[in-house]
């Protein structure tokens, strides 16, 4: 019997021939994540495990993004806790302030996670190398705490459910609007405990920034994983970036799925999730009158060099709404560097748009654009709960790129072809 | 083990956002998350809420985010346990690696605010005082049950190395 490309990474990586749904595995782990928000509690537990090292110290990754540049004295104490392990356990991979960026943005870029890999992150988000044909998969800090030790960590295989997607994208419609529109079918917990596995002509169509977008938002869905099969694009990508082996697979014909669901996005629109859920999804044209106070362009689910691209290409031009704060974050300091020789940073700078450093910062309401009270921001993150970006009484849009960049110059929700072809 | 408690009575969806929002993480000691904990869907949770009370949700309780503050500032605000429909997968993880009892049970959504419940932790029974009701909760897996024995993760962890 065949195996989905989930089962087929995680039985080798058990060092078995066959896994199945339900099964309980005990996982070899080929890089372990932390963060600066997560990292303390994680160092913390690691401490009571009472090993002195931890398993390998080439895949064992910590990036502060998340609060950074410090925002304030505590956050400062969180980063120091994990700087301070990053030196004690001479750990090779550490991207400080200057050099780092948005952790999943920064580690495919960086060529540190690859086909085929099985990742854990103390971070929901973790799921966006899925991406790169892996499994990744996000869990909290005690279990990174012993992966960061063994090199091991407990998986219950998830079943898996296949996404087609038929048909072609329209003008300014991406992976965003892909996933968005997905989430809005089956729900915040449709795919709880599963693994999402997106196939089709669509999606082959789609860029690696686009599939990353996607990706990233498998666990909007409930999901554990997100993957993509491995293909040309893949292999495009990962090629000049990665510096050890890596496997790339596809799942077997015969393989078994709880569910097939197949998607025509030829008519597609632009998605808006309006609050509080990202399930709460509505197609663009159906938005009506939504006036905004923020927009926000950036985060491990659009801070790319394609979603700066795209934005760029709306805000060309334009200015930014005199009662709007457009705040674009790039992903990371090669994407900032690449956005500054494209001319893309002045074109922001022009438009009237903020150009922060790569940082988490505003999505989770940390920094750089908290909300007040009934203030709305139209962004292209992950999230829209009740006070993700600040006051409880805010709220958050989620949109794509394009439908972000046109409503910070329209001043409400709205589209690119409200303002140029 | 026997649990005693008052119900805290919550719907579906509750993320982790909503247990304890991004803000206050720039901390990490369960005494200090605690009083923050439902700040933004129940202002009043964390002042009224006593050791021992109950948190009851529907499905998916804990979505969003991988952060264990949110056990964690469930587990400071004194709450015995929680139970709901179904958990998010991430929570759930996390609620066992760090000791808080989870139960998961379909009739959750049954069970009101302000009413008392007993529970008992080994077989699962969830008794409404107040209504008179049994409920049973889903057994956990087996695997899972070594965790839960062990006191969390981290000391199945250090009985299985040796340490």
């Amino acid at each position: 019997m065949g195996m989905t490309m989930a089962e087929k990474i995680l039985a080798a990586h058990t060092g078995v021939e066959f896994v199945e749904p339900g099964q309980f595995v005990e996982v070899n782990v080929d890089v372990v994540l932390a963060n600066d928000i997560t990292a303390p509690i994680a160092i913390r537990e690691f401490e009571r495990i009472g090993v002195e090292e931890v398993f390998d110290r080439d895949r064992v990754i910590m990036v502060p993004d998340h609060f950074t540049p410090n925002k304030d004295i505590q956050s400062a104490e969180q980063c120091r806790v994990l700087r301070d392990f990053v030196q004690r356990q001479n750990l090779t991979h550490y991207f400080e302030v200057g050099r780092a960026g948005i952790e999943h943005v920064l580690l495919p870029e960086q060529g540190l996670v690859l086909p085929g890999d099985v990742i854990v992150g103390a971070d929901s988000h973790t799921c966006t190398y899925g991406a790169l044909g892996a499994f990744a998969t996000g869990m909290g800090s005690t279990d990174i705490a012993v992966a960061m030790a063994t090199g091991k960590i407990w998986m219950k295989v998830p079943e898996t459910i296949k996404f087609v997607y038929h048909g072609r994208r329209r003008k300014w419609v991406g992976g965003k609007d892909l996933i968005l529109h997905t989430i809005g079918l089956i729900g915040v917990d449709g795919a709880r405990y599963q693994a999402m596995e997106f196939s089709g002509e669509a999606v082959d169509a789609l860029s690696m920034d686009g599939r990353f977008t996607m990706a990233n938002m498998a666990v909007e869905a409930g999901a554990k994983a997100g993957l993509f099969a491995f293909d040309e694009k893949t292999r495009a990508y990962v090629e000049p970036r990665a510096r050890r082996a890596y496997t790339a697979y596809q799942s077997d014909g015969d393989a078994r799925y709880a569910q097939v669901i197949e998607i025509n996005v030829s008519e597609l629109e632009p998605q808006v999730a309006f609050p509080h859920l990202p399930s709460n999804v509505r197609p663009l044209s159906q938005v009506g009158q939504v006036p905004i106070d923020q927009a926000v362009i950036g985060s491990c689910t659009n801070g790319r060099l394609e979603d700066l691209q795209v934005a760029a290409q709306v805000l060309r031009g334009q200015k930014v709404h005199p009662y709007v704060r457009c705040i674009v974050i790039p992903g990371t300091q090669a994407i900032y560097l690449e956005a500054v020789r494209q001319g893309l940073v002045e074109t922001f700078i022009e438009a009237g748009a903020v150009v922060s450093t790569p940082t988490c910062g505003p999505c989770l309401g940390g920094h750089m654009g908290v909300l007040a009270a009934g203030e709305r921001c139209v962004s292209t993150t992950n999230r829209n709960f009740v006070g993700r970006m600040g006051h409880p009484e805010s709220e958050v849009y989620l949109a794509n790129p394009a439908v972000a960049a046109a409503s910070a110059v329209l001043g409400r929700i709205g589209g690119p072809l409200e303002i140029r072809d | 083990m026997k649990l005693t408690g008052k119900v805290w009575k919550y719907g579906a969806n509750v993320d982790t956002d909503a247990i304890i929002p991004a803000r206050y993480l720039n901390v990490s000691t369960p005494e200090e998350l605690a009083r923050h904990c439902m700040e933004d869907i129940d202002p009043e949770f964390a002042h009224k809420v006593r050791p021992g009370d109950i948190v009851v949700a529907t499905t998916n309780f804990g979505c969003g985010s991988s952060r264990e503050h949110a056990p964690l500032a469930i587990k400071g605000a004194g709450v015995s346990c929680v139970i709901a429909n179904t958990f998010a997968r991430i929570f759930y993880r996390n609620a066992i690696n760090t000791g808080l009892p989870i139960l998961e049970c379909p009739a959750a959504e049954e069970i009101e605010a302000g009413q008392t419940l007993e529970v008992e932790l080994e077989t699962g029974k969830i008794h409404n005082l107040d209504t008179g009701q049994t409920f049973q909760a889903e057994p956990y897996p087996e695997f899972m049950i070594g965790i839960i024995r062990a006191g969390g993760l981290i000391e199945y962890t250090r009985k299985e190395l040796g340490t």
